[in-house]
């Protein structure tokens, strides 16, 4: 009986945890409780992960409505692997945050931080599993409204700042997907997904159809921060409590990724947004000047959180230069990519929360000899930065090449060599902050004694387990690229 | 007799609590018949919050915040959310899918009649307390 109730309790447990969380106030027990919902929401991806790779789509119909009626949830291979690997790392940067959280944030404001959290983590999974349009912009509403908050809780007042600026773009990204929304249920009537992308080529107006497809892309190219529209994410990064930054890095610009998926293959169909509407001619020269130019921006940010940032949107770049390609092949190396980067980005961010937690800020340019000081740290920091770069063994190598690969498929040659190009970027950015913990020799005349002073076991241990995870994909990257070749398959299939 | 420390608006406060009474029992109806006719947890929340709003404008904040505190606003929203999923958990206990209010009762008329009641009082009451918190944050000085 439990495993038909999969598909809600996924979205049920992280809900029931943000208002208990309210009630308790207590910051322990609320970090607890919020801890144990995440971990039964993991166990639930993972079952419901199991489930769909061996029976096929789980269709659940809410308030026992059937579909075109009801509102249903929708999983399929595409799904179940956001799921898992949204809670998954919600899961891991939760255990992570305690500490930093209870030394950055006021105490009384714990139990709102950790409902926030909770109410965040339920929309995102929300807008993940559900197969109906409406329902997406509900959860995205859920999961952008709590994200707003987790961004102020930043101790620096600028988060504010930064917070506001996100909320403008959020809302204007928000409001545009569902202006698309309501266009698409003028044109056709429906909601549901299934439903949608069988009305769609039939419907009576394909203007309105059209008008629809230009809102969706443009709110969803701002919610996942694609090159031209990223300026609100710099500055969420870096000002916003380092933990939440691991969270948002690993899940939310996923997330709007995952739904511009739905929309342009399922929906849509590729036949449709890539063939007929020439979606490439949009978003490939932004993917393209996304990740050259971002990378070229990255070198030059002196602070670490900004500097990740920026290669945050790049990676995103490569991510939509992927799914531009609209094949078998170029989904496999965008989907791998979503959850290699997930992992990697998480990681990298914690190991510089872990520099802020001890060394109380991440400025590269004071960071030398860090590698005595924190040997730990700086060593996942590596561990994660070359996966970030793409040196063999890594996550990152199989992310790029099969994005190359899938490129070359196509004959889009211009496009393999400056993935090449900006990883070589990457390694700049990267080496040149390694080069500075290990190597530089301190600048002030009398160094200070050097001691051992590691991050709490309770922040490197979520992190070791991140980078113990991506090095597993990284050596066999025959596992997470089976994953995603289903997940693009069921994708490129379109709704049975 | 000395009934307010602020007597200036005298009429206003003497109106207002011949008012108020009237005002939460016609929230109460709306919240109460939302399942026959027009109405339901959300307008009956805000006209609940009116009364209390109506009175903070009246007789000032401080007044106000002692009839309902902040923190009994916050359980109040908690609760409301509480109440709301607890609806769809007993569905789900009860074997069916989540939110399916057919198994709340042996007759499935009866059982939608009481998964809609129980589900607009719970957001009757979070929309309540969201809308006094509003006013508070937005009247108060601090």
């Amino acid at each position: 009986m439990i495993s038909d109730q999969l598909p809600a309790l996924v979205i049920v447990i992280p809900m029931l945890a943000a208002p208990l969380c309210v009630l308790v106030r207590k910051p322990i027990v609320c970090w607890a409780i919020a801890l144990v919902a995440n971990f039964l929401v993991v166990l639930s991806a993972w079952a419901l992960f199991e489930k769909v790779r061996e029976d096929g789509v789980i269709r659940y119909a809410l308030g026992g409505w059937a579909a075109p009626t009801g509102i249903e949830y929708y999983v399929d291979m595409m799904n179940a692997t956001m799921l898992l690997l949204v809670s998954f790392i919600s899961c891991v940067t939760l255990v992570y945050a305690y500490k930093s959280v209870s030394k950055t944030v006021l105490t009384s404001k714990h139990y709102l931080f950790y409902a926030a959290w909770m109410l965040c983590l339920t929309g995102l999974l929300g807008i993940s599993i559900t197969g109906d349009a409406f329902n997406v912009f509900v959860f995205l509403e859920i999961s952008s409204l709590s994200m707003y908050m987790l961004i102020a809780f930043g101790t620096d007042r600028r988060a504010l700042t930064a917070s506001f600026r996100y909320l403008i773009m959020g809302s204007i990204g928000a409001s545009f997907i569902l202006i698309g929304i309501g266009f698409l249920y003028a044109a056709t009537g429906a909601l549901n997904m299934v439903d949608l992308a069988q009305r769609i080529p039939d419907a009576e107006s394909q203007r309105a159809v059209l008008v629809a497809f230009s809102f969706l892309t443009i709110g969803l190219m701002i919610k996942s921060a694609v090159f031209p529209l990223h300026g609100w994410l710099a500055n969420a990064y870096q000002h916003s409590p380092i933990a939440v930054t691991a969270f948002l890095a690993g899940t939310a610009t996923k997330v709007s990724l995952y739904v511009l998926l739905r929309f342009f293959f399922s929906i849509f169909g590729p036949d449709y947004s890539f063939g007929a509407m020439l979606l490439n001619v949009v978003l490939l020269p932004a993917a393209v000047a996304g990740f050259v130019l971002l990378s070229l921006v990255a070198i030059f940010q002196s602070d670490l959180r900004r500097m990740l940032a920026y290669s945050s949107v790049a990676q995103i770049g490569y991510i939509i230069a992927a799914f531009c390609l609209a094949s078998q092949s170029g989904l496999t190396a965008g989907i791998v990519h979503i959850i290699n980067h997930g992992i990697i980005k998480t990681a990298l961010f914690m190991s510089v929360g872990c520099i802020l937690y001890k060394v109380g800020h991440t400025h590269s340019h004071s960071l030398d000899n860090l590698m005595q000081k924190m040997p730990l740290t700086v060593t996942a920091f590596i561990l994660s930065g070359l996966g970030l770069i793409g040196v063999p063994l890594t996550v990152g190598f199989v992310s790029k090449f099969s994005l190359i690969s899938a490129a070359m498929e196509r004959g889009w040659w211009m496009v393999g060599a400056l993935v090449l190009l900006s990883s070589l970027f990457a390694i700049v950015y990267i080496g040149r902050v390694v080069e500075i913990m290990l190597f530089r020799k301190s600048r002030t005349e009398t160094p200070a004694p050097v001691g051992r002073s590691e991050a709490p076991l309770m922040m490197l241990v979520p992190m070791y387990v991140l980078i113990g995870i991506s090095i597993w994909f990284g050596v066999s990257g025959s596992t997470t690229l089976s994953v995603a070749a289903d997940a693009a398959a069921a994708l490129l299939g379109g709704y049975q | 007799m000395k009934l307010y420390t602020r007597q200036r608006h005298r009429v206003l406060q003497i109106v207002t609590k011949l008012v108020i009474p009237f005002v939460l029992l016609f929230a109460l109806y709306v919240q109460f018949h939302g399942d026959y006719g027009p109405g339901g947890g959300f307008q009956a929340g805000v006209i609940f919050a009116a009364a209390f709003i109506l009175h903070g404008l009246i007789f000032g904040m401080q007044r106000t915040r002692r009839v309902i505190t902040p923190t009994a606003l916050r359980i109040l929203m908690a609760l409301g959310v509480l109440i709301y999923l607890g609806t769809g958990i007993v569905s789900m206990l009860l074997g069916a899918n989540l939110l399916d209010y057919n198994a709340l009762a042996s007759d499935p008329k009866h059982g939608q009649h009481w998964g809609i009641f129980a589900v607009e009082l719970g957001v009757g009451v979070t929309v309540m307390a969201v809308m006094i918190s509003l006013f508070y944050s937005f009247a108060s000085k601090r």
